[in-house]
């Protein structure tokens, strides 16, 4: 029961992105086309989840040696690593997927939603297979935001607004309207 | 090299490349700590010393790291300062680390910090870089703290503690919501174009993208050819 309620929690009540403002930049510079937006939140989804399952031992170590200072270091070492490795594997491997994620692999390295879940984890002091399914939910709330505001974006893509207004700050400012939607879902829980 | 005076590349940071409001780096903590004013400078304060720091080691190192394994070797650098920058907070100010809580681990993929690294320090003299550091930082926790002030006086009717007539009464909660941030950051966006009088930045393709740092070309092209839906 705990799992629904942590990936209920991840998705709708503290989405990542749009009440926990992790993951701005990709959420504001790939959501352009619902094409681009699933691949990044299937990139995602992929990297978050794997790399809990890497960052969960690596703290378990570094909790046994008492050095867990270096939680940071040690999480974003282990988080560009992987996604470097994984790069590697399905440039070689499996040519298709590569093609349909590749571009995204490296943006992620630096999106600070990777490693605020992995962070995150370890606050919330889950378990192994907790930490998977908050990864999980938690890339599954990344791309339903990335998801629907592309669909918001195409529609004003051809408003016309006051010239200071055109590109960035309406962007925004339609974040603000979708965030104000994911409230609604606040007390559910 | 360039040729711009040290004046120059200080003062570019504050408003006319200012990282936030006209390159649109380093959005996450902009929108997450501006609740109040004093987490503003506090977040902002917290993000120069790194930025000034991981520039200065950068442009120092910059002939020692090879350039395949760059960005790995800048991280490093990045997370240590940042590492220090937590134990110091929490130290000193431990009201101040538990607000800004997660996201003061977060500065280590602060885009402004590896873009500047990228971008400028590794290309740069030391003392530049370090100028280069204060101006973007100045300029970050000026944007921080106008955006902490009005989310705060209008979302809680008080500045820095001190209760506000009238508005604290009719405290705007959204304001300090999620909702509000977005709001916010949109208009200061909007009134910074006007004031200089230009477009607004387009955050769309690769030159304005802020991890265009991190890719090759090759990931560009195909980048550009994906957005543009050929692919």
């Amino acid at each position: 029961m705990s799992y629904i309620i942590i990936i209920v929690s991840c998705v709708f009540v503290n989405n990542i992105v749009l009440s926990q403002f992790m993951g701005i930049c990709p959420f504001l510079g790939v959501s352009k086309q619902i094409k681009s937006s699933v691949g990044m939140g299937a990139a995602v989804i992929f990297v978050m989840v794997c790399a809990s399952a890497c960052t969960y031992p690596v703290y378990k170590l570094l909790d046994k040696l008492e050095i867990t200072y270096l939680r940071t270091i040690a999480f974003i070492l282990v988080i560009a690593l992987f996604v470097q490795l994984v790069e590697m594997i399905l440039k070689k491997k499996v040519p298709p997927l590569y093609r349909a994620l590749g571009v995204y692999l490296p943006l992620i390295t630096t999106n600070c939603a990777v490693l605020g879940v992995t962070i995150d984890n370890i606050d919330s002091e889950y378990g192994f297979l907790q930490s998977l399914t908050n990864a999980f939910g938690t890339g599954v709330a990344f791309t339903l935001a990335l998801v629907l505001f592309s669909g918001v974006r195409a529609r004003i893509a051809d408003c016309d607004f006051p010239e200071a207004f055109s590109g960035a700050p309406s962007t925004l400012i339609a974040a603000a309207i979708v965030s104000l939607s994911f409230m609604g879902f606040s007390g559910i829980i | 090299m360039n040729e711009h005076s040290n004046w120059y590349e200080f003062s570019k940071g504050i408003i006319r490349e200012n990282p936030n409001l006209v390159t649109l780096l380093g959005m996450c903590p902009t929108l997450a700590v501006t609740t109040l004013a004093s987490n503003g400078i506090g977040m902002g304060l917290a993000t120069m010393f790194v930025l000034v720091c991981s520039n200065f080691v950068i442009s120092l190192l910059k002939n020692a790291i090879p350039k395949s394994v760059r960005l790995p070797c800048y991280i490093v650098i990045i997370a240590g300062f940042v590492t220090l920058i937590d134990f110091l907070m929490k130290g000193y100010l431990p009201k101040l680390h538990s607000a800004l809580g997660v996201f003061l681990s977060l500065i280590t993929v602060n885009c402004i910090i590896l873009g500047r690294a990228e971008a400028f320090a590794s290309k740069n003299t030391v003392f530049k870089s370090v100028l280069d550091g204060l101006g973007m930082g100045i300029g970050f926790t000026l944007t921080l703290f106008f955006m902490g002030s009005i989310r705060e006086i209008l979302g809680t009717g008080s500045w820095f503690g001190f209760e506000i007539p009238w508005l604290s009464d009719h405290p705007m909660t959204i304001f300090i919501m999620p909702a509000g941030g977005f709001f916010v950051l949109g208009i200061l966006i909007a009134v910074v174009s006007k004031l200089k009088d230009r477009k607004p930045p387009k955050e769309i393709g690769c030159a304005s993208c802020p991890n265009a740092s991190v890719c090759s070309d090759e990931q560009k092209a195909e980048c550009t050819e994906k957005e543009a839906g050929t692919v």
